[in-house]
C-alpha cells in the first residue's frame, strides 16, 4: 500500500512524518527561512532514507505551514493596495475604535497592513440589500493603473461596503485591473469573506492579499521540487479550520492557512478522542512560548470563524489583526517552557507572557539565557533528565538553572528564606494556575464544563505540567500520545478534505422565506463542491450552520441547521442558545445574519497508531525502584508506574506526581490517573 | 509574609471576577453591555471591602461599585442575610450614578457562615421616564428608582418587585432578562469561589483578603511616596448643556496619599448632566490610576490612598433630586483635568487632552414625518469617537475611545438596522492638535435618510466650543461640529430634526498635541503629509 507524507513548517522546526503501512517515521529539521522548501526537502530525504522507501511510493502529501503567519507578524508581505468605497477610506485603521487595555495610556493599536496612502477610493455604493445606489466609476478604476504600475504594487484587495450582498462592483474592478495588469494578484473581499461587518471583512481581504504572492511562489516552488524528486501525487494543504484543501485553493486563499500547525495538533487530539471513545476532552499544546488549549466534544474540536493574527500586547484579545476564516477555536496564552519568571513590586511571582523563546532559551540550555524560565524551574525541581533532554543533544546546566531561579525569584520573593526549590515550585504553580484559569474561562465563554474531561497533552512542555493542571481542573485523566513532539504533523494525517463557505443573507424567522435559504445553500454547495470535489475521494458530507441572534442583539451564535423551516431553525437556535447561556428569552423574534456550509470528505484517519519506533518493544516491566526516572520505551503495556516518577523520552518528559499512576495503553499512549 | 498559596488565591479571585464579567457580558440584553462592556463585577470581603474587580470597559464603575457594597451592608447587615438572598438597587447615589445602572449584590456562605459577597452592575437600556438623555429637570423624570431591596429572599423571587420594574420600563423583557443575568453571574462567581476555597482548604476569606488589601495599599503608597509633594491645580471649561461649566481641580500629593478636590467647580445644571459624587470619584481616581499604580489590581487597598472630594451641591457632587441621566458627558471629561494636575507632578508621562466624551447620538424616525415616506420606525445609538491626546513620546490615537472603553458598531450593521445611509465615515484630516507629537484625529460622519425622510437626532456631545488643549507647546485639537450639510450649525446637546433630503454631518473632536510643532520629526511630518492626515 501507498505511503502518506505530512510536513509541518513551524517557526523554529520543520516536522516531517512518513506514514507507511507499518509505522510512522518522523524527523525534525530546522526551518530554513530564506527558502522554506530546502528544509522540507532535507527532512523528506531523511524519512525516506529511514523508512527505506522511494519517493514514488508516496501517495499523498499533506502540508501545513506557519509561513503566512510569520509574514504577517514580521510585516514581510507584498506591497498591497486596498481599493475601497469613496468616503470610507479608513475602515481598516479605525477598526473598533477601542483600546484593548484600559489602564495603559501608551498602547498602540495594530498597524494596518495597508497604510493610508495605499488605501485608494473610487465612487460606487451599494445599500444593505445589494441595490446599487451609485454605479461604479469605471474611469476612476482605470485611472488607478498608472500609479499601481509606477509604484510596483504586487497585490490588491478590493473591499466595498455591502459587497457581501452584491459583489458585481468588486468583480468589475478585478476585470478592469486584471486586463491592464495581468500579473497583479487580486483578492476580493466578497470572495474571501462574504460576511457583513466591513472592518473584519476588509481586514481579512487585506491579510489575504498581503501574503498571496509570497505563498503562491512558495507553493509553486515546493510542488516543482517534489515533482523533480519523483513525488507526483496529490498535494493537499492543512487549513486553520482543521480540514485539507487543494494547493490551488490555498494559493487563492492563503489566509486560510494561518493556524494550520496548531489546528493539526487539535485534530490529532480529536482523532485520539474518537479512537478511544473519549466523549469530553481538552487538549493542551504547550511549547516554548505559548500554551494552546482546545475543547473537543464527541471527537470534534470546537470551531469558530474569528481569529486574531499577532496579538502583540501580552496575547491580549484585541491587540492583533482580526481575520474571519474557519478556525479550530483555541485559547492561547503566554505560558511555555521559555516563559520568563519574575517577582513584581507587589511581591507576586509573575510568569510570562515574555519568553526567552528558543534563542537564547532558558538559562539551563547554556546558550546565553540569563533569566529564570519555566524550564529552569522544572530543572531545579529535578523533573527533567539533564542528560536526556532533546534526545541527549542538549545537556542541561542544572547549576545555571538554580542560579537564575535564585537571583530572579527566590531572592526577590517575600518568602526568600524558603529557598530555591520552593521558588521553583512556586513558578511551576503559577504557570499551571495560569493555564488552568485560561481553560476555565474558555470553557465558561463557550458554555461548556471543564471538570471530568480527559486532558490530552503534547508539545515539549505540556506533559511536564499536565498532571498538576488536571488536578486544578478536576480532570479525570491525562493522556500523552507517542511522538507528542511532532503532534501537529501527525494530526494532518487524520484530517479530512473539507472546505467551508460563508454568505451573509438576512432572514427574520417571523417572515421566513424558504426560497432565500435554499438559494443560499445551493449557491454555497456549488462553491464548496468546486473546491472539494476534485481532491476528495468517496462520499461528501455537508454541515450547515446559521449565525443567529435575538432581534436587536449584538452577537450571533452558530446554530447547526438540520431542517429548512422556520420552526426547525427556531428549535435549533433555542437548543444552542440555552446550551451557551443557560436560558431562553420568551417572546422575542430571531434573525439570521449569515450562513455557512462545510463540505467534507470522509476522514481517512490514521492507518496505524502513532508509535515511536521502539515503544512497546521490550517485554520487561518497568522497574522504577528508587530511581525517579524511567524511559518511556522501557514501559510495557498495562503495567502501572506509580508516582512520583518522571517518564522520559526524546522530545518530552511526562511527570507523574505522587498520588498519580501511569500506564501505557496498547496504542502507546501514556495515561495518568489518580491512584485508587 | 506572603506565601504561594495566598498569591494563588489572589490570582484565582481575579480569574473568578473576569469569568463573572464574561458571563454577564455574553448573556446581557442591553447592547451597551454586550458591545461596549458597560458593566462591572467584583468580589468583596465580609466587611464590604473589595478584594478583586474585573477589568471592563467602564472606568465609571471603578470605585463606584466598590463603595456601593458598604451601602448595601448598612441597609442589610450580613448577620441578617441568609443563603439565597440577592440584593438590588439602581439608586444613582447608592449604585453607580444613574438609574440605568442596576447593581446586584449576593452573599456567599460556606458551612452556613457568610464568607464573601459578589456584586455586579450592568446598564439597562431603558428604565422608563423620559428615556436615556440629558433633558430631565429632576431624577424623578428619569425613570424608576429602586432603593436597596431584596430581589430574592432565601432563593424566592420577590415577584412584586419584578412586576413593578416590568410595569415601569419600555422594554420589560430586556430589563427582567438583565436582572436575571446579574443574579446568575453572581451565583456563578459564588460557586467558583466556594470551589476555590475547597481547593485551597480555606474556611474563610478575610485573612487572605486582608493580605491582598494590605499588599496593594502598600504598593500604591510606596509609589505615591516617590512623587513630588505639592498642590497641583488645573481648570477646564466644558460646553455643558446650555451654558459652559467650569471644572476646577486641586490635586494634593502629601506623603503617601493623593487628594483630589473639585472645590470651585460650577454649581448644579438644570439638566441631566449632573454627576453624583460616586461617579466623580470613579473617573477622577481612574485618571490618577492611568499614570500612578496602573499595574496594581483594583481593590479596597489600592483605591484607599486616593481620595476625591467635591463641594456638596456642585455639579460634581449632585444630590437628590438632581437629574443625572447623562452624567457620563461630564464624568468622562474628568480624567483630562486630573491628568492636567499630575502633569505638573510627574512631567513627561501624561498625555495631552483628548476628545474624551464619546459621541453617541440617538438617531430615530420622526413620528410625524408626513410626505410620501414609508417612515419605518427605527432607533439606533451608534458610538463615534474623536482623537486621544498626544502621548509623552508618541502621537495620540485617532478615533479611539478614552477614558471609556467602548467599541463602535459597523457602518454595515447600522445600515441594516436603520433606513439610513452613512455616506462618509473617515478620518478628519487636520483635526489632530499640532505638536512634536500630534494629537489623534477625529472623524467626519455624514448621514442621510435612505428615502430622504426627515429624522431625529438626540445629542450629548462635548468639545464643540472648548477643544482639547495641547501640552508643552502643543496645539489644541480641532473642536467638534454638528451641522446640516450646506445648512445650519446645530448645538451639542438636546434634540433636533434633520429636514427631508438633508445630510447630517458630525465632526468629532481631535486630540491635543504634545510639545512644540517645530520639533516634530521631519520623517513623521512627511508621513502625515503623504497619508493626507494634515
Amino acid at each position: 500500500m501507498a505511503d502518506r507524507l505530512a510536513v509541518d513548517i513551524g517557526g523554529t522546526f520543520t516536522d516531517v512524518v512518513l506514514e507507511t503501512d507499518r509505522r510512522h517515521v518522523t524527523t525534525k529539521v530546522l526551518t530554513t527561512h530564506a527558502e522554506p522548501a530546502d528544509g522540507v526537502m532535507s527532512g523528506l530525504a531523511q524519512v525516506l532514507d529511514q523508512a527505506g522507501t522511494d519517493p514514488g511510493a508516496i501517495d499523498v502529501v499533506l502540508h501545513g505551514t506557519t509561513l503566512a503567519t510569520n509574514a504577517l507578524i514580521e510585516r514581510r508581505g507584498a506591497k498591497t493596495v486596498l481599493v475601497t468605497t469613496e468616503g470610507h477610506r479608513d475602515v481598516l485603521e479605525m477598526a473598533f475604535e477601542n483600546r484593548f487595555e484600559q489602564y495603559d495610556v501608551n498602547i498602540d493599536r495594530p498597524e494596518p497592513l495597508v497604510p493610508r496612502r495605499w488605501r485608494l477610493t473610487v465612487p460606487e455604493r451599494m445599500d444593505a440589500s445589494g441595490e446599487v445606489l451609485t454605479p461604479l466609476d469605471r474611469a476612476a478604476v482605470e485611472g488607478l493603473v498608472p500609479r499601481l504600475v509606477e509604484e510596483g504594487v504586487e497585490s490588491i484587495a478590493v473591499g466595498f461596503l455591502h459587497g457581501y450582498a452584491n459583489p458585481t462592483h468588486e468583480r468589475l474592478v478585478r476585470d478592469v485591473l486584471g486586463a491592464a495588469m495581468p500579473d497583479l494578484s487580486v483578492t476580493l473581499a466578497s470572495d474571501v469573506c462574504p460576511e457583513i461587518r466591513e472592518f473584519e471583512r476588509f481586514s481579512t481581504a487585506c491579510a489575504n492579499a498581503y501574503v498571496k504572492p509570497l505563498m503562491s511562489r512558495y507553493l509553486a516552488d515546493l510542488r516543482d521540487r517534489l515533482n523533480a524528486l519523483g513525488v507526483r501525487c496529490p498535494f493537499l494543504m492543512m487549513t486553520s479550520g482543521g480540514g485539507l484543501c487543494s494547493v490551488e485553493t490555498a494559493r487563492e486563499f492563503p489566509i486560510r492557512l494561518v493556524e494550520s500547525g496548531p489546528a493539526g495538533g487539535a485534530i490529532l487530539a480529536a482523532q485520539i478522542a474518537a479512537d478511544l471513545k473519549l466523549p469530553r476532552v481538552v487538549s493542551l499544546d504547550m511549547g516554548g512560548t505559548t500554551a494552546k488549549i482546545c475543547l473537543i466534544d464527541d471527537g470534534e474540536p470546537l470551531l469558530s470563524r474569528s481569529f486574531e493574527v499577532d496579538r502583540s500586547y501580552r496575547f491580549k484579545k484585541g491587540s492583533g489583526l482580526p481575520v474571519r476564516i474557519p478556525v479550530v477555536e483555541m485559547v492561547e496564552i503566554g505560558a511555555g517552557g521559555g516563559s520568563l519568571a519574575s517577582v513584581d513590586r507587589l511581591g507576586r511571582i509573575q510568569v510570562g507572557p515574555q519568553s526567552a523563546g528558543s534563542e537564547p532559551g532558558p538559562a539551563c540550555y547554556g546558550r546565553g539565557g540569563t533569566h529564570a524560565t519555566v524550564t529552569d524551574a522544572d530543572v531545579v525541581l529535578d523533573r527533567l533528565d539533564p542528560t536526556r533532554f532533546a534526545g541527549g543533544t542538549l545537556h542541561l546546566d542544572v547549576d545555571a538553572a538554580r542560579a537564575v531561579v535564585e537571583a530572579d525569584v527566590a531572592q526577590r520573593w517575600a518568602s526568600a528564606d524558603d529557598g530555591v526549590s520552593e521558588a521553583a515550585d512556586a513558578i511551576a504553580e503559577v504557570v499551571d494556575e495560569n493555564m488552568a484559569a485560561a481553560a476555565r474561562a474558555h470553557a465558561a465563554e463557550w458554555g461548556k464544563e471543564i471538570a471530568s474531561r480527559t486532558l490530552i497533552a503534547f508539545g515539549g512542555a505540556a506533559p511536564i505540567h499536565a498532571a498538576n493542571i488536571a488536578d486544578k481542573l478536576e480532570l479525570d485523566a491525562v493522556l500523552v500520545p507517542p511522538a507528542a513532539g511532532v503532534g501537529s504533523a501527525v494530526g494532518f494525517l487524520a484530517a479530512p478534505v473539507s472546505y467551508e463557505v460563508v454568505r451573509s443573507r438576512y432572514l427574520r424567522l417571523s417572515v421566513f422565506d424558504r426560497d432565500v435559504m435554499d438559494e443560499v445553500m445551493a449557491d454555497m454547495r456549488a462553491e464548496a463542491e468546486a473546491v472539494v470535489g476534485p481532491v476528495a475521494l468517496g462520499e461528501l458530507f455537508e454541515i450547515r450552520r446559521a449565525y443567529m441572534r435575538y432581534v436587536g442583539q449584538g452577537f450571533e451564535i452558530a446554530v447547526p441547521v438540520e431542517e429548512s423551516t422556520a420552526e426547525g431553525l427556531r428549535r435549533a437556535f433555542d437548543g444552542a442558545y440555552e446550551q451557551l447561556y443557560g436560558r431562553l428569552i420568551p417572546g422575542l423574534d430571531v434573525e439570521v445574519l449569515s450562513w455557512t456550509l462545510t463540505l467534507l470528505a470522509g476522514r481517512e484517519g490514521l492507518k496505524t497508531h502513532v508509535s515511536s519506533p521502539d515503544a512497546m518493544s521490550t517485554g520487561c516491566a518497568a522497574t522504577p525502584g528508587n530511581d525517579s526516572r524511567v524511559a518511556r520505551q522501557d514501559l510495557s503495556v498495562g503495567d502501572p508506574v506509580v508516582g512520583p516518577v518522571a517518564i522520559v523520552e526524546d522530545q518530552t518528559t511526562t511527570v507523574v506526581p505522587a498520588g498519580f499512576e501511569a500506564r501505557v495503553d496498547r496504542y502507546g499512549n501514556v495515561i495518568l490517573r489518580r491512584s485508587p | 509574609m506572603s506565601n504561594i498559596r495566598d498569591q494563588l488565591v489572589w490570582n484565582r479571585l481575579l480569574a473568578i471576577v473576569e469569568e463573572q464579567a464574561q458571563t454577564l457580558m455574553r448573556t446581557a440584553f442591553s447592547a451597551v453591555v454586550r458591545e461596549a462592556g458597560d458593566l462591572s463585577a467584583g468580589v468583596f470581603d465580609t466587611t464590604g471591602a473589595m478584594l478583586a474587580q474585573a477589568v471592563t470597559g467602564t472606568p465609571g464603575h471603578v470605585n463606584a461599585m466598590a463603595a456601593s457594597v458598604g451601602k448595601f451592608l448598612a441597609r442589610y447587615p450580613l448577620v441578617e442575610l441568609a443563603p439565597g438572598d440577592v440584593l438590588l438597587t439602581n439608586d444613582p447615589w447608592d449604585g453607580t450614578g444613574h438609574l440605568n445602572d442596576f447593581t446586584v449584590v449576593t452573599p456567599v456562605f460556606r458551612n452556613e457562615r457568610p464568607v464573601a459577597l459578589f456584586a455586579a452592575t450592568s446598564h439597562i437600556a431603558d428604565v422608563g421616564g423620559r428615556g436615556f438623555g440629558p433633558d430631565a429637570g429632576e431624577v424623578f423624570e428619569e425613570g424608576l428608582r429602586v432603593p436597596i431591596m431584596k430581589l430574592f429572599d432565601q432563593g424566592r423571587l420577590d415577584d412584586s418587585l419584578m412586576r413593578l420594574v416590568a410595569a415601569n420600563v419600555r422594554d420589560p423583557v430586556v430589563a427582567e432578562g438583565d436582572l436575571y443575568s446579574l443574579t446568575a453571574c453572581n451565583r456563578n462567581g459564588g460557586e467558583q469561589l466556594l470551589k476555590a476555597m475547597r481547593d485551597f482548604d480555606l474556611d474563610e476569606l478575610d485573612g487572605v483578603g486582608q493580605w491582598i488589601i494590605d499588599t496593594s495599599r502598600t504598593a500604591m503608597r510606596d509609589e505615591i511616596r516617590g512623587l513630588r509633594d505639592g498642590v497641583y491645580c488645573r481648570e477646564m471649561t466644558v460646553d455643558g448643556y446650555d451654558e459652559p461649566i467650569e471644572v476646577s481641580c486641586a490635586l494634593t500629593i502629601a506623603g503617601d496619599a493623593i487628594e483630589v478636590d473639585f472645590a470651585g467647580s460650577s454649581g448644579l445644571s438644570a439638566f441631566g448632566i449632573n454627576v453624583p459624587l460616586n461617579y466623580t470619584e470613579a473617573y477622577a481616581s481612574f485618571g490618577v490610576r492611568c499614570v500612578v499604580g496602573n499595574d496594581i489590581p483594583n481593590n479596597a487597598g489600592s483605591l484607599e490612598p486616593v481620595t476625591v472630594r467635591a463641594p456638596a451641591g456642585s455639579i460634581l457632587n449632585a444630590e437628590p433630586p438632581a437629574a443625572v441621566s447623562a452624567r457620563h458627558a461630564l464624568g468622562q471629561m474628568l480624567p483630562d483635568v486630573v491628568l492636567g494636575c499630575l502633569d505638573q507632578a510627574i512631567p513627561g508621562v501624561v498625555p495631552a487632552e483628548g476628545a474624551s466624551c464619546i459621541w453617541n447620538p440617538v438617531l430615530r424616525n420622526l413620528a410625524t414625518a408626513g410626505g410620501n415616506f414609508t417612515n419605518a420606525p427605527f432607533v439606533i445609538n451608534p458610538i463615534f469617537n474623536g482623537g486621544t491626546g498626544a502621548r509623552a513620546t508618541k502621537d495620540g490615537l485617532s478615533t479611539t475611545a478614552f477614558p471609556s472603553g467602548v467599541r463602535t458598531t459597523p457602518t454595515e450593521v447600522n445600515e441594516v438596522t436603520a433606513p439610513l445611509i452613512i455616506q462618509r465615515r473617515e478620518y478628519r484630516p487636520g483635526s489632530g492638535g499640532e505638536g512634536k507629537h500630534r494629537g489623534g484625529l477625529g472623524q467626519t460622519i455624514e448621514i442621510a435618510h435612505a428615502e430622504g425622510a426627515p429624522f431625529v437626532i438626540s445629542k450629548m456631545f462635548e468639545r464643540i466650543r472648548h477643544p482639547a488643549r495641547g501640552r508643552r507647546g502643543g496645539g489644541s485639537g480641532a473642536p467638534g461640529r454638528v451641522y446640516i450639510k450646506g445648512g445650519e450649525e446645530l448645538r451639542g446637546k438636546g434634540q433636533d430634526v434633520v429636514p427631508p433630503g438633508a445630510t447630517l454631518v458630525m465632526e468629532t473632536p481631535g486630540g491635543g498635541g504634545m510639545g512644540i510643532p517645530a520639533q516634530r520629526d521631519p520623517a513623521a511630518a512627511d508621513l502625515d503629509e503623504e497619508a493626507g492626515l494634515v
